[in-house]
């Protein structure tokens, strides 16, 4: 038949097609590998002469001072550790909070909607949340919040180091809470996710031998997502870490470092924000890539020990991935 | 005994309280930064901002430069990153699926998904501005373009992987090639979520202002030039709130405003339509 | 026909069309199949029955590779169709395709009007100008007597169908290509009585035009469509022979047990 000759002949144009298409994706998923060593390796070659300049010192210097060339990262890191924590310390109990409440206690009307309005809250762009944070947050921090926190803990020992300074709203404090109620809808909804993983069975066994709601949560659903749950944290700290514009508008972008999170700080993101744009010079463009690359680290290597763990519980939750 | 069971109901009560206090805790935040944002914003948004540039100090002006261009370097970055997101999760849910090199990839999408975006800025500056020795609109683009590549990558292959095994026997048993079912049915199938998740992603490198610090910096006024400083909504509003003068800080809350109810109807939206969009394979 | 029937295996007049030799078949390390030999005769129905996982629907799916897909399955062994090996390398496995087609358990419409996934094959393999598609289109959708339901909405989506006619949409499409051989992997486990009806008739109407391989748990209608029955337990074929003698009179106690209901 004249008919099978065309079908051979148009079945041998195409097996190319199917080679050059695998080939064409191939190389797509591979570009996310090449991607991430691309990042490093142009940060590192861009921050040699910084890396060279100052070596491991850059990361315990206090002194950022661009007019006489001499760089350090001390105080960047610092304030983006303290902000990150304070964030965490808001964060942690809120979020967990909030997808308990969303996954075991909400009547189911209330769910979608609330869980909406979550997801809403997390796809602010987080240059409002410092816009707004400056000009609305802070001022009502300054004259409610922070005067009342000095009084009843300001004359504390130990403690009351920590709430030192005029109360002026920016500073690190601030920077925290506004990183929190960004980080908190964003851990919320992967511990929704996690929290929805937990077999009904379990729970039902736990109702079963007559706990109360909050027996069965604290006593099975926790400790059956524990790993996920710590993986949805340090998330949320690289989220953090790296949070950019939330906090440049509120930390004050001073190169201190002070033990009081009342007074002005800086972080490596703010820094880089604060800066990038009106730097001249090569070591100052340099030993900011330096900041840049230290950043890069510290965020991968805590998102790869969150994925790690999130990865283990939805491994063990039965392999969807 | 008596006692004891009263304790385990208090405990139990407070538990439940706390968490209620815990939503309404974040809701708060929500409400109060929505309120802000239209009180401040609303009386400022007014039509002839779409048609004005911004202005130099004490002068009345518009968004209309900063709007432009921040659609273009968008439709860039979409241009840019959406192709590669969707063969890359191609490879994943049909090549790659099963096998180890899949599972790194997939492994590193989950990080770079969650990686800060200031990263990727300062990498694209590093590799293209400090090299070409200026800022642009192509270099904002490309990071936008990046930033979008793993949302796209996790959004698509979740949608391929919805589709049934089945439709690609059936098209296999046809004698179609593995593209062309791939092409042909797979992707139909998968469609709307696919184009789901690539709008979510258009909102969310929308509002993205790290990455712009460091590519397309921003200009005062009109340009459809991607090779030279463009301007865009959010260099706009950070550098126009971090200013002195009142008149631009007003303009600052109406792009504010903008730029937050076009990215929250987007998504709203799409959620809605997402929830169909799984519900329907 | 009575006299092919009480003869099957060694009857010279027949042409075989598709032979296996020494059949194996694994999923990563387990092994499914276990020396098929079986010859499958021309423009017959051969019905495959036998319990849940004794390898019936797998059988089916080494005729047209469409394991080929899962890169942890393969076979073992030979099968030819009319005279070719087609587990050879050499094979173009969309060619073979072209000549057998599959019709599957549960209805696959694509995401696509009707006319569409009829033309969804024919298009792979040829370009036809408009009005002769349109006609391949009808005569396949005629052949699977769908098209006095479906021919004043082809422009709708397939997926609007009922399950029977999304299942004949399949069986017209995969018709349109014009394959010598079909495959029917239990073409009628999701379908109500009155639509599995239709798609039996269906299958009494091809006879003859093509060879039919079905995969059935149903036993009945094995009995009811069938030429040749094939009995097959847990990977291995226990007995092949005419579908009247299989059901009246088996060979091996096993078979008598199934068909008898004492298993299975």
């Amino acid at each position: 038949m004249k008919f099978n000759e065309f079908k051979q002949n148009a079945a041998n144009s195409r097996r190319m097609g199917d080679v050059i298409f695998q080939a064409v994706t191939k190389a797509c998923a591979l570009f996310l590998l090449v991607l991430v060593f691309a990042i490093g390796w142009q940060l590192v070659v861009s921050a040699m002469p910084a890396i060279k300049a100052f070596g491991w010192d850059f990361l315990l210097n206090e002194s950022w001072d661009p007019v006489m060339g001499e760089f350090g990262a001390a105080a960047s890191i610092w304030g983006t550790v303290v902000s990150s924590l304070i964030a965490l310390i808001i964060a942690v109990p809120v979020s967990l909070g909030v997808a308990i409440f969303l996954t075991q206690i909400a009547p189911n009307f209330m769910r979608r909607p609330v869980g909406i309005a979550v997801e809403l809250l997390a796809a602010i762009p987080s240059i409002i949340y410092g816009f707004w944070g400056l000009f609305v947050l802070t001022p009502w921090l300054a004259e409610y919040v922070q005067p009342w926190i000095y009084e009843a803990f300001g004359n504390w020992p130990v403690v009351g180091v920590l709430f030192q300074g005029p109360p002026m709203g920016i500073g690190l404090f601030s920077a925290g809470l506004v990183l929190s109620i960004m980080v908190i809808p964003f851990m919320a909804s992967i511990l929704i996710d996690l929290f929805n993983t937990v077999p009904t069975q379990l729970k039902e066994a736990s109702y079963g031998l007559g706990s109360t709601r909050f027996e069965m949560i604290s006593k099975v659903v926790i400790p059956y997502a524990r790993v996920g749950i710590v993986g949805s944290f340090m998330l949320g700290l690289g989220r953090a870490l790296g949070e950019t514009m939330a906090v440049t508008f509120v930390i004050g972008n001073a190169h201190i470092l002070s033990p009081s999170i009342f007074e002005p700080g800086t972080t490596i993101a703010s820094t880089l924000a604060n800066e990038f744009s009106e730097a001249s010079g090569g070591l100052y463009v340099s030993s900011l890539l330096y900041l840049g690359l230290v950043l890069f680290l510290l965020t991968f290597v805590v998102l790869i020990c969150a994925r790690l763990m999130l990865w283990r519980l939805t491994y063990q939750a039965g392999g969807k991935r | 005994m008596q006692w004891h069971y009263l304790k385990r109901r208090i405990v139990n009560f407070i538990g439940i309280a706390l968490t209620l206090i815990a939503t309404a805790f974040t809701l708060f935040w929500l409400v109060w930064i929505l309120t802000t944002l239209i009180g401040k914003g609303w009386q400022a948004l007014d039509f002839s901002m779409l048609v004005q540039d911004t202005p130099p100090p004490g002068e009345i002006g518009g968004l209309r430069n900063a709007l432009v261009g921040s659609i273009m370097m968008c439709l860039a970055g979409v241009a840019i990153g959406a192709p590669i997101g969707v063969l890359a999760a191609t490879w994943l849910a049909e090549y790659g699926r099963g096998t180890k090199l899949a599972a790194i990839i997939r492994f590193v999408n989950d990080v770079l998904l969650s990686a800060p975006s200031i990263i990727i800025g300062i990498f694209v500056y590093a590799l293209i501005v400090l090299k070409t020795g200026g800022f642009s609109g192509w270099a904002g683009a490309l990071a936008l373009g990046i930033i979008l590549i793993p949302v796209v990558v996790r959004t698509s292959e979740d949608m391929l992987l919805l589709v049934p095994d089945t439709l690609r026997e059936a098209a296999a048993a046809l004698g179609a090639q593995r593209w062309r079912l791939i092409v042909s049915v797979v992707y139909r199938a998968a469609m709307r979520g696919m184009i789901t998740g690539i709008l979510l992603g258009f909102a969310r490198i929308s509002g993205e202002t790290a990455p712009l610090l460091f590519t397309a910096l921003n200009n005062q006024f009109f340009s459809m030039d991607m090779s030279n400083v463009l301007a865009n909504l959010p260099m706009m509003i950070f550098q126009y709130a971090m200013s002195p003068y009142e008149s631009w800080q007003t303009l600052a809350w109406a792009g504010a405003l903008l730029i937050t109810l076009s990215i929250l109807a987007i998504n709203l939206s799409l959620r809605l339509f997402w929830r169909d969009a799984k519900k329907g394979h | 026909m009575l006299s092919i029937a009480t003869n099957p295996v060694v009857n010279t007049e027949e042409k075989i069309k598709l032979k296996t030799e020494g059949l194996n078949f694994y999923y990563g390390k387990y092994q499914a199949l276990h020396n098929i030999n079986l010859e499958l005769a021309e423009n017959r129905v051969t019905a495959f029955i036998g319990a849940s996982g004794c390898g019936k629907s797998t059988l089916l799916r080494t005729f047209n590779r469409i394991y080929n897909l899962y890169p942890e399955q393969r076979p073992e062994g030979k099968i030819f169709l009319d005279g070719r090996d087609i587990l050879d390398k050499k094979q173009d496995i969309n060619r073979l395709r072209a000549k057998i087609g599959m019709v599957f358990q549960k209805p696959t419409p694509f995401p696509m009007s009707i006319f569409d996934n009829v033309a969804y094959g024919v298009r792979l393999y040829e370009k036809l100008p408009r009005g002769k598609l349109e006609v391949r289109v009808e005569e396949a959708l005629q052949k699977a007597a769908l098209w006095d339901e479906v021919k004043d909405k082809l422009k709708q989506s397939g997926a609007q169908l009922s399950g029977g006619q999304q299942q004949r949409l399949c069986i017209a499409r995969a018709l349109a290509v014009e394959p010598e051989v079909l495959l029917l992997d239990e073409p009628t486990s999701a379908l109500d009585p009155i639509s599995t009806a239709r798609i039996e008739e269906l299958i009494d109407e091809l006879k003859g035009r093509l060879t039919i391989l079905i995969v059935t748990h149903n036993m009945q209608q094995a009995a009811r469509i069938s030429d040749t029955t094939v009995f097959m337990h847990q990977g291995r074929v226990v007995e092949k022979a005419a579908t009247e003698q299989l059901f009246t009179n088996p060979h091996h106690k096993q078979t008598e047990d199934y068909i008898t209901g004492r298993y299975g």
